[in-house]
C-alpha cells in the first residue's frame, strides 16, 4: 500500500490523496482516517487467513488417507482447534464490518470519516492486542478444545485455554467498538438527502450486522470470564465434577455463536446487493424487503442458538420451538435469494470478476442455505449433528457465503482502496479455480457426513478414503485459487494500471463522487444525495464510467478522469420523495 | 459389514431410519429443485441479459407483488411442513417404547462399556438382539468429559454427560455388525473412541448374554486382569499389540528401561507397573502428556495385582 | 425519516471564527458531536446489561434448580451493609446529576464539589463491600475450589449448589466493583479537567455520558441487592 502511495507521489501533478498524506509509520499507526484503518485491518485479517489456511491445508493433507500421517493426533486436534479460532474469531466475525466497512461506509453515506475515528483506532489495537494474546496461547500449546471450548472438556484443559478465552473476550471489544461506531455513523453522519431509504443495501447489512455485534459480543465475553475463572478458581458453574452445568455453557455459547454467523453473512448480503445491482445495472429487486429482512434476521437470529443442541439433552420443547424459529430465519434468507436473482432480469449483466464472485455466492450460498433447512430438521439432525455434512453446511455458508462476498467485494472496491485495477483475466481465472476448489472441498464433506463419517476425527473407517482424498484435492485447488488471488493483488499494488473514478459504472457515492483515490477527507464538497443508490435509470446521465469510457480493465483511460469529479448536481425536479 | 446404502446414506438397519430417510430425501429433493430453479434462472438472465454495449440502458423493471409474495408463502408452507414431519419423528426418536430391552451404558475417555441386565458386561462393543426394542441409559464416567452415542446405520445420536443420564432407544431390524462412534469431541483419542454394535438375532443374544456373565473371584489372575483392563478403558488408550496409541504399548512394557521426563531411567517392573497405575502422574515417560491418564488407585488389591499379572503375560510375544 | 439527517446549517459560534475547539473536523455541528456521543453511549450502557445478563440467567438456573441452598446462603449475607450500600449508591447518582446541572448552569466549582462527593460515596461503597468480603472470607467462604465453610457456617457445606450461590455472588459482585473503579476512574478524570475549565455551559458532553454511565452502575446494583440480598 505504502509503495503505490510512493509511486503515486512521485508524479507531482498528481492531487492529495490518503495514500500520499501523511505516509509514515507512525502517521499510518497514530491515523484516525477510517480508510487507513480500514487498509490496516486488511494487512492483519489477511495475515491472519493466511496462518488459518494454512492450518486447514495441514488438516486436509493430514486426512488424505487412513494410513498417510504427518502429524500426532494431539497436534492435529490443535490444528483444527487454530483453524476454527482463528478463522471465526479472528478473521470472519471481522473481516467485511472491518475491512470493508471501515473502507466504504463513511464514502456511500458521504460523511468525512466515522462517529468515534479514534475510538476505531482503539479497535484495531484491540484487536491486535487479541492477536497477540492468540500467539501467546500458541506458544503455550496444547490448546485443544475445538473452537467451541465446550465444558467440561475445555475447563480440564492448560493455561493455553485461558489465554485464548481471554483473546476472545479482548478481540470482542474490537467487535463491539466498531459495532457501535457504525450504528452511531450511519445514524448522525449521513449526508444531506441520504434519507433511510436511500442507504446502500451494504450500508443496511453493515447497520444489521452492528446491532448483533453489540448485542451477542458481551454474553460470549462474561461467558469467556465465567470460562476462565471456572478454570482458575473451580467456581463450578460450568463443571459438572463441581456441580455446574456443561449444558449452561452450551446455551451461553451459542447465544453469541449463532448470532455471530449473522454477524459474519449481513455484511455479506449487502455486499452480494451491491454487486448484483450494479454489474446487472438495474435498480435492486425489492429494496426494502432485503434492507428489512437483514433487520429481521438479525433479530430472530438471537433466538435460534438451540438448534446447535438437539442432541445434547436439552429439553424437547425447547428443542421443537428453536426448530420452529430456524425455520422462520430460512424465509427472509431465501427471500433475498430470490430479489437478486430477480435484480439480474432484463438488466445489462457485465460479467466482470466481482460479478463472478456474487454469482459463486448465489450458487454457494443456496447450498449452505438449503443444507441449513436439512439440518434444521430436528430428527435430520440427530443423524447429521456433529458429522462432515455440518462441516461442509457451515463452510458453505461461512466460506461460501461470507469469504465469496469479502472476495468480491475487495475486487469491486480494489480500484478505490488502491487506485489501481488487477488483471481481469487472471481475477476471473482465480474466481474459477476457487469456485471448483471449494465444491470439491465441501460438498464431499456433505457426502461424507449424512454417510455417517463423525467431525474432528484424526483417524477415520476405510468406507471413508475416497471421498476425503477428492476433499483433499478439492482443497489444493482452492488453495491455488487462493494464492493466485495474493499473487495479482500484490503484482497490481506495484504495477497495475491507474483507475478510473468509476470503473464499474456504479451508483453509489464512493464512486461518483469521490476522486479515483479518495482525498485524506473523502469529498471535495459535501454531497447532496437526490436520488436511490441503485438509480440507473436516473444516473446514466449524470455520471461518467456507463457511457464505454472505463472498460474495467482499466483501459482508454482519460487522464482527466483521474481528477477529482464535481459533487453530482442535484437533478431539477427530482425532490426526495419523503 | 454390506455396503447397500445410497449415495447420501448409509445402509439403513433400524426401524426410525426408513422415517429419517423419506423426510431426509422429501427435503433434498425439494432444496434439489429450488436450487436448479435459482441457479438456472441465475445462469440464463446472466446470458439472456448479458451486457452488449458498455452504453446499455436498461429499462426500469416494476417489481411484482404478486412474485414476491409467492415466493414467501410458498417457502413458508413447505418448512412449516417439514417442520412438523420433522418433529413428529423426533419425538419418537425420544420416546422410547415401554418393553424396551434396557442396557446401562458408560462413555469414559476413550472408550465405551456396556452392562447388561443380568450383569454381563462389554468394552467397546454393544451385542443387541434383531427386532426388539433396545434402550440404552447412557452417562458419562465421572469427571470425565462430555461423549456422543452414534450409530450412522440406525440414524441415532445422544450426548453423554458426567453426572447426569441420556437414553437413547433403537430397533435393529437387520443383523450384522455396525458402527458406534463417538461424536462429541473428546480430545487426543476422539477418533478412536469407536466400536462394534453387533445385532443378532434373539436366540443367538439370549444364549450369548448367557454365557457371558463373570464369576470375577473364579478367574485366574491374568483372566481377570484382562477383564480389569477392558473394563476401566486401558485399552483406548494403550495397545496390546505393539503400536503406538495415546499412551505407551502394553506389549512387552514389563522389565524394559523407561526414560522419564525427569531425566530418570527406571526400569519397569512390577513396583513400576503398580505405582502408575495407582499413580499415573508420579513417572511420566518422556514423549507422552501427564494429566491424560487417570489414577486408578479406587481398584482393589486384587484387581491391581491382577492388572499387572496381565501387562506382565503380554511379554511373551 | 428524512428529518434525523444531518442538519447542513453550521452552529454559530461567535467566540471562534472557524468553529469551537471542542468540535471535531468531521462534524457538522455541536449538536451533530453531541448527538453521536450521547448515541454512542447508550449502546455502549446496552452490552454493559448484557454482560451482566448472562450473569442473571446463571443466577436464575441455579437458584431455579436449587431455590433452598439460596435461600440458605443469601442469609448469611448482611443485608443490612447492602442496603446502606444500596443508599451510598443512590446517593451518588444523585450528586453526579447535581454535577451536570451545575455545569449547565455554568457553575464549575459546584460542579467539581458535585463531582468529588460522587468520588467519596464510590469510596465508601467499597469500603463496605471490602468489610463484607473480608468477613466471608474470614469463615472461608471463597468462590470456588477454596470455598470451605468453618466455625458457625460449616452447615453450609453439606447442601448443594451453595458453593455456586457464592460463585456467582463473588463474580457478579466483583464485577460490579471493577465497573465502580473504573467509574472512579472517570469522575476523577472528569473532575479534574472541570477543574482545568475544560466544560462549560456549552460543553460537558464527557460529564454527561461519565453520568450516564454511573447511573447505569447504580442501576445495576438495585437489581444485585434484592437477588443477592433479600431471597
Amino acid at each position: 500500500m505504502e509503495a503505490a502511495a510512493r509511486a503515486a507521489s512521485d508524479k507531482h501533478s498528481e492531487p492529495k490523496t490518503y495514500l500520499n498524506h501523511e505516509t509514515s509509520v507512525w502517521e499510518w499507526l497514530t491515523t484516525k482516517d477510517h480508510k487507513k484503518i480500514g487498509i490496516m485491518y486488511l494487512v492483519s485479517l489477511a495475515v491472519v487467513f493466511l496462518v488459518a489456511g494454512l492450518l486447514a491445508m495441514a488438516v486436509r493433507l493430514e486426512l488424505m488417507s487412513p494410513d498417510f500421517s504427518i502429524m500426532s493426533a494431539d497436534q492435529y486436534n490443535q490444528t483444527f482447534t487454530l483453524h476454527g479460532i482463528m478463522m471465526v474469531f479472528l478473521f470472519i466475525v471481522p473481516s467485511i464490518p472491518a475491512i470493508l466497512g471501515n473502507f466504504v461506509l463513511p464514502l456511500q453515506i458521504g460523511a468525512k470519516d466515522v462517529a468515534f475515528p479514534r475510538l476505531n483506532l482503539a479497535s484495531w489495537y484491540v484487536y491486535m492486542a487479541g492477536g497477540i494474546m492468540t500467539v501467546a496461547a500458541l506458544l503455550i500449546g496444547q490448546l485443544d478444545t475445538g473452537w467451541t471450548f465446550y465444558t467440561p472438556y475445555s475447563s480440564q484443559q492448560g493455561s493455553a485455554v485461558i489465554f485464548m478465552t481471554a483473546a476472545i473476550f479482548v478481540s470482542g471489544f474490537a467487535s463491539i467498538f466498531t459495532g457501535l461506531n457504525f450504528i452511531v455513523t450511519i445514524h448522525k453522519m449521513r449526508a444531506p438527502g441520504m434519507t433511510w431509504n436511500r442507504l446502500p443495501l451494504f450500508i443496511w447489512g453493515l447497520y444489521a450486522t452492528s446491532i448483533v455485534q453489540v448485542l451477542a459480543t458481551p454474553v460470549i465475553g462474561i461467558t469467556m470470564i465465567l470460562l476462565i475463572l471456572e478454570q482458575t478458581l473451580q467456581i463450578g458453574i460450568f463443571d459438572p465434577a463441581l456441580g455446574g452445568d456443561p449444558i449452561l455453557f452450551q446455551h451461553f455459547f451459542w447465544f453469541y455463536s449463532h448470532p455471530a454467523v449473522y454477524i459474519m453473512i449481513l455484511p455479506a448480503f449487502g455486499i452480494i446487493s451491491e454487486l448484483i445491482a450494479t454489474f446487472s445495472r438495474q435498480r435492486i429487486f425489492g429494496y426494502r424487503a432485503i434492507a428489512l429482512s437483514s433487520v429481521a434476521i438479525a433479530m430472530l437470529g438471537f433466538l435460534v442458538w438451540g438448534h446447535h443442541m438437539f442432541v445434547s439433552g436439552q429439553s424437547a420443547i425447547s428443542s421443537i420451538v428453536f426448530s420452529l424459529i430456524t425455520y422462520l430465519i430460512g424465509i427472509p434468507s431465501g427471500i433475498k435469494i430470490f430479489n437478486w436473482v430477480a435484480t439480474m432480469y432484463k438488466g445489462s449483466v457485465w460479467l466482470q470478476t466481482p460479478m463472478l464472485y456474487a454469482l459463486s455466492f448465489l450458487f454457494l450460498f443456496t447450498i449452505g442455505g438449503l443444507t441449513g433447512i436439512m439440518v434444521g430438521v430436528l430428527a435430520v439432525d440427530v443423524h447429521l449433528h456433529d458429522t462432515y455434512f455440518v462441516v461442509g453446511h457451515f463452510h458453505y455458508v461461512m466460506m461460501g457465503g461470507s469469504v465469496m462476498a469479502l472476495l468480491g467485494g475487495m475486487h469491486y472496491w480494489w480500484p478505490k482502496i488502491t487506485g489501481r485495477m488487477y488483471s481481469e483475466m487472471l481475477g476471473k481465472i482465480a474466481a474459477g479455480l476457487i469456485f471448483i476448489g471449494f465444491n470439491v472441498t465441501f460438498f464431499t464433506q456433505l457426502v461424507l457426513g449424512s454417510q455417517g463419517m463423525p467431525r474432528r476425527y484424526y483417524e477415520y473407517v476405510d468406507r471413508f478414503a475416497g471421498l476425503h482424498q477428492l476433499s483433499t484435492i478439492g482443497s489444493f485447488i482452492l488453495a491455488a485459487g487462493l494464492f493466485l488471488v495474493l499473487g495479482y493483488a500484490l503484482h497490481s499494488l506495484f504495477y497495475g494500471k491507474r483507475a478510473p473514478q468509476n470503473p464499474w459504472a456504479a451508483a453509489t457515492l464512493e464512486w461518483t463522487n469521490v476522486a479515483a483515490v479518495p482525498d485524506p477527507h473523502n469529498f471535495t464538497s459535501t454531497p447532496l444525495v437526490t436520488r436511490g443508490p441503485y438509480d440507473f435509470h436516473k444516473a446514466d446521465e449524470i455520471f461518467g464510467g456507463g457511457d464505454g469510457q472505463a472498460s474495467g480493465d482499466g483501459a482508454g483511460i482519460d487522464e482527466d478522469l483521474l481528477s477529482p469529479p464535481e459533487a453530482a448536481p442535484a437533478a431539477p425536479g427530482d425532490e426526495p420523495k419523503q | 459389514m454390506n455396503d447397500s446404502g445410497s449415495f447420501w446414506l448409509p445402509e439403513a438397519a433400524s426401524t426410525v431410519a426408513a422415517e429419517i430417510d423419506g423426510l431426509f430425501y422429501f427435503v433434498y429433493w425439494a432444496s434439489a429443485i429450488i436450487f436448479v430453479g435459482v441457479v438456472a434462472a441465475m445462469v440464463y438472465f446472466a446470458y439472456k441479459y448479458r451486457r452488449r454495449d458498455p452504453n446499455d440502458r436498461p429499462e426500469l423493471v416494476e417489481e411484482s407483488r404478486l412474485l414476491e409474495i409467492s415466493w414467501i408463502v410458498i417457502p413458508t408452507i413447505l418448512v412449516l411442513l417439514v417442520f412438523t414431519w420433522g418433529f413428529q419423528a423426533y419425538i419418537t426418536l425420544g420416546t422410547a417404547p415401554p418393553n424396551a430391552y434396557e442396557i446401562q451404558g458408560e462413555a469414559y475417555s476413550y472408550g465405551w462399556s456396556f452392562v447388561y441386565p443380568n450383569g454381563a458386561e462389554t468394552t467397546d462393543e454393544l451385542n443387541v438382539p434383531a427386532d426388539r426394542p433396545v434402550k440404552i441409559n447412557l452417562s458419562s464416567r465421572e469427571g470425565d468429559v462430555i461423549h456422543s452415542f452414534f450409530v450412522p446405520q440406525f440414524r441415532v445420536k445422544q450426548d453423554v454427560l458426567p453426572n447426569r443420564y441420556s437414553a437413547v432407544w433403537f430397533e435393529a431390524n437387520q443383523t450384522g455388525t455396525f458402527e458406534l462412534f463417538c461424536t462429541e469431541y473428546c480430545g487426543t483419542g476422539h477418533s478412536a473412541m469407536i466400536g462394534d454394535v453387533n445385532v443378532m438375532p434373539q436366540d443367538e443374544f439370549d444364549e450369548w448374554v448367557d454365557g457371558a456373565v463373570l464369576d470375577e473371584d473364579a478367574m485366574s489372575l491374568a483372566e481377570l486382569g484382562e477383564l480389569q483392563f477392558q473394563r476401566n478403558g486401558c485399552q483406548g488408550c494403550h495397545s496390546i499389540d505393539g503400536s503406538d496409541g495415546v499412551g505407551p504399548t502394553m506389549q512387552g512394557l514389563h522389565g524394559r528401561d523407561r526414560d522419564l521426563q525427569d531425566g530418570r531411567t527406571v526400569e519397569a517392573d512390577e513396583n513400576y507397573l503398580r505405582q502408575m497405575i495407582v499413580e499415573p502422574t508420579s513417572q511420566v515417560v518422556e514423549g507422552y502428556r501427564a494429566g491424560i491418564m487417570p489414577s486408578f488407585a479406587h481398584l482393589d488389591e486384587r484387581q491391581v495385582t491382577a492388572l499387572v499379572e496381565y501387562i506382565k503375560s503380554l511379554d511373551d510375544e | 425519516m428524512s428529518t434525523e439527517t444531518a442538519p447542513a446549517t453550521d452552529h454559530v459560534d461567535t467566540a471562534h471564527d472557524d468553529h469551537p475547539p471542542h468540535l471535531q473536523h468531521h462534524f457538522v455541528s455541536s449538536e451533530q458531536q453531541f448527538d453521536s456521543a450521547k448515541l454512542g453511549m447508550w449502546l455502549f450502557l446496552v452490552t454493559e446489561i448484557l454482560l451482566f445478563s448472562a450473569l442473571f440467567v446463571a443466577y436464575a438456573v441455579y437458584r431455579n434448580w436449587n431455590p433452598v441452598a439460596f435461600v440458605e446462603a443469601s442469609a448469611t449475607l448482611d443485608w443490612q451493609l447492602g442496603f446502606v450500600n444500596t443508599l451510598v449508591l443512590l446517593t451518588s447518582s444523585f450528586t453526579v446529576a447535581l454535577s451536570i446541572h451545575y455545569i449547565q448552569k455554568n457553575d464549575v466549582q459546584k460542579s467539581v464539589i458535585s463531582l468529588l462527593s460522587t468520588l467519596a460515596l464510590a469510596g465508601v461503597f467499597l469500603v463496605v463491600k471490602y468489610f463484607e468480603y473480608m468477613a466471608k472470607f474470614e469463615v472461608g467462604i471463597f468462590p470456588g475450589e477454596a470455598f470451605n465453610p468453618t466455625g458457625s457456617y460449616e452447615y453450609l457445606a453439606a447442601i448443594q449448589y451453595v458453593p455456586q450461590f457464592f460463585s456467582i455472588y463473588f463474580v457478579m459482585t466483583g464485577i460490579h466493583g471493577v465497573h465502580v473503579l473504573i467509574g472512579m476512574g472517570l469522575i476523577a478524570w472528569m473532575a479534574s479537567r472541570a477543574y482545568r475549565g475544560h466544560f462549560s455551559d456549552e460543553y460537558y458532553t464527557p460529564i454527561e455520558l461519565t453520568g450516564l454511565y454511573w447511573h447505569i452502575v447504580d442501576i445495576v446494583w438495585i437489581f444485585l441487592f434484592p437477588l443477592l440480598y433479600l431471597v
